[in-house]
């Protein structure tokens, strides 16, 4: 086991430091959404409420922005599992011209910065006269959530051995059957932690969203637009609480099946 | 299938099982035309070389796989592997992951699981290389009997010369993409086509036959190292190597520019490398090839 001589001094400070550094912002972000100032932030804040909660609760913009921001994130990571999926079965299992291209271009819209996706689609929408819409949002999104998934899924595939579906096809399971039963239980743990990952990059993106939306406010754009407007200015702070609370729970939920698995894994060995 | 790595045993196999497809020829399973049908159509199982047991299932799920893809209710198909499993004396290991169970309980999951299907051939691909010598023959001896019971078509790939001959009915030596020479191991030892064969499979001395004194000047001649015995009536030669090797010595002999082994049974008082010592041989133990000097 690790030794348990006790961390000197020096170090202790350091970590507190850098967790400081790291946390303190975002407790701030704690404090003031129960601050009774309402038009600056000002230190310390002169008192504590939570009406903000409930004026939160009764703005209608907030929940329009929160429902799109779902739906966008929703229908860009089912559109990255399938296409990132399919993209990282081809790459890992069949040998073709270009390939090594091709697994280098599939990276390249998340090594690019978001100011390049968002100009090139944005030219690309108006060039084709697409109206932009929550749909032009999710393609956008998806650019960048199909390499996530493709990332994660890629990997996992190369660790799958390909005598497993010839073993399944050997013992009878069609094409269909093989991915059901043997492939899928194999990359679903890959899968998930990819969707998750792609969900929330999609949840808070506002780069590409800013070029791709029309009048469509998702989340973080709406806080934006609150940040520069000072009225009710705790509001924003509620929802970043939302907003925190909110992704640590998926965080937690995927450490904790992540153990699981690795708990199994470890014992089969 | 016996032959070096890289003859061609295993894409031959992997054509059997549908795996790659013939580019010329054609392929038939009991009379049935097999090329062009995929894997899953063929009635043949395999076990594959590094078992390849889905590492998400138990046992038992492992082995009623190819009854699940079928359509088998539950109980049924549950009730058929532990069959399976009792067959490969595995009773009562269904519930554990192929994880938990070492390399020769994996080797008879797989076989359990190429068996559960009742497939017509059943295909082996190196099956016991990641065993340990004891483990691999005693499974040598139970695959052979499983064979002979069940009366099914084993085609057994191996790169090791005493599996194949200990086990096959028939052996076919493979090198070079080509197979070099089929028959019983019998025939395939006793009278090598070729100085390939010959040497490939029990190291067989491969000298001119004139030099041997067996006639047939022109040809190439084989004669076992275990054939060649000490004997003072016979021929002088120089030892250039000994080896011991428990069961008997090996010795590597000089003999007129010509080097030869010779196995000598360990009890037999051996020369010592740089004596001279008399050898001779049955003369009908000599085999003359076909191929030309």
């Amino acid at each position: 086991m690790h030794s348990d001589t006790r961390a000197p001094l020096g170090l202790k400070l350091a970590a507190i430091g850098g967790l400081f550094f790291l946390l303190a912002p975002i407790a701030l972000i704690f404090l003031y959404a129960f601050s009774t100032e309402e038009k600056s932030f000002q230190w310390p804040p002169p008192g504590f409420t939570t009406r903000w909660i409930g004026v939160t609760l009764n703005r209608p913009d907030v929940w329009e922005a929160l429902a799109l921001s779902l739906k966008v994130a929703a229908i860009s990571t089912i559109l990255a599992l399938i296409l990132g999926t399919l993209t990282a079965a081809a790459v890992a299992r069949s040998r073709f011209f270009g390939r090594e291209t091709i697994s280098l271009l599939v990276i390249l819209p998340i090594a690019l910065p978001g100011i390049i996706t968002g100009i090139s689609l944005r030219s690309a929408f108006s060039l084709l006269d697409i109206p932009f819409s929550t749909w032009t949002i999710v393609l956008g999104h998806a650019t960048f959530c199909t390499v996530i998934v493709y990332n994660n899924a890629v990997a996992r595939f190369r660790r799958t051995s390909e005598a497993l579906i010839d073993a399944a096809m050997d013992l009878g399971a069609d094409g269909l059957q093989t991915f059901r039963l043997v492939i899928l239980p194999n990359i679903a743990t890959a899968l998930l932690a990819g969707g998750m990952l792609a969900f929330a990059l999609s949840f808070d993106e506002v780069i590409v969203t800013t070029f791709t939306a029309g009048n469509q406010t998702t989340l973080p754009i709406w806080m934006l637009e609150e940040l520069v407007r000072p009225r009710q200015r705790p509001v924003t702070n509620v929802v970043a609480m939302a907003v925190v609370i909110v992704t640590i729970l998926p965080i937690l939920a995927a450490y904790y099946l992540t153990r699981d698995g690795e708990h199994t894994a470890g014992s089969e060995k | 299938m016996l032959g070096p790595s890289g003859s061609g045993k295993t894409t031959c196999l992997r054509l059997i099982a549908g795996f790659e497809q013939p580019t010329a020829g054609h392929i038939e399973i009991f009379g049935e035309r097999a090329d062009g049908v995929p894997p899953y159509l063929r009635n043949v199982n395999t076990v594959f070389q590094n078992y390849a047991l889905f590492p998400h299932m138990n046992v038992r799920e492992n082995v009623a796989f190819s009854l699940r893809v079928k359509g088998m209710g539950r109980a049924e198909r549950h009730r058929a592997a532990e069959e399976a499993l009792e067959l490969v004396e595995l009773a009562g290991y269904g519930n554990r992951r192929a994880g938990e169970l070492s390399g020769g309980q994996r080797q008879r999951v797989a076989l359990a699981r190429a068996l559960v299907n009742k497939p017509r051939v059943v295909l082996l691909d190196e099956p016991l290389g990641a065993l340990d010598l004891k483990l691999r023959e005693q499974m040598q001896e139970e695959l052979r009997s499983l064979q002979r019971s069940l009366g099914l078509t084993f085609v057994f790939v191996t790169h090791d010369q005493d599996e194949a001959l200990s086990m096959a009915d028939r052996v076919a030596v493979f090198a070079d993409g080509k197979i070099q020479q089929i028959g019983t191991s019998e025939d395939i030892y006793r009278r090598p086509c070729s100085r390939f064969v010959a040497d490939f499979v029990g190291s067989s001395n491969v000298i001119p036959a004139d030099l041997v004194g067996a006639g047939a000047a022109g040809k190439w001649a084989s004669l076992r190292p275990e054939d060649i015995v000490l004997d003072p009536a016979g021929q002088e030669v120089k030892v250039t190597g000994r080896f011991f090797h428990g069961r008997v010595t090996k010795l590597s002999l000089d003999f007129a520019g010509q080097n030869l082994t010779a196995l000598v049974p360990a009890h037999a008082d051996a020369p010592d490398v740089g004596e001279t010592a008399l050898i001779g041989w049955d003369p009908s133990r000599v085999h003359i090839m076909e191929e030309d000097t």
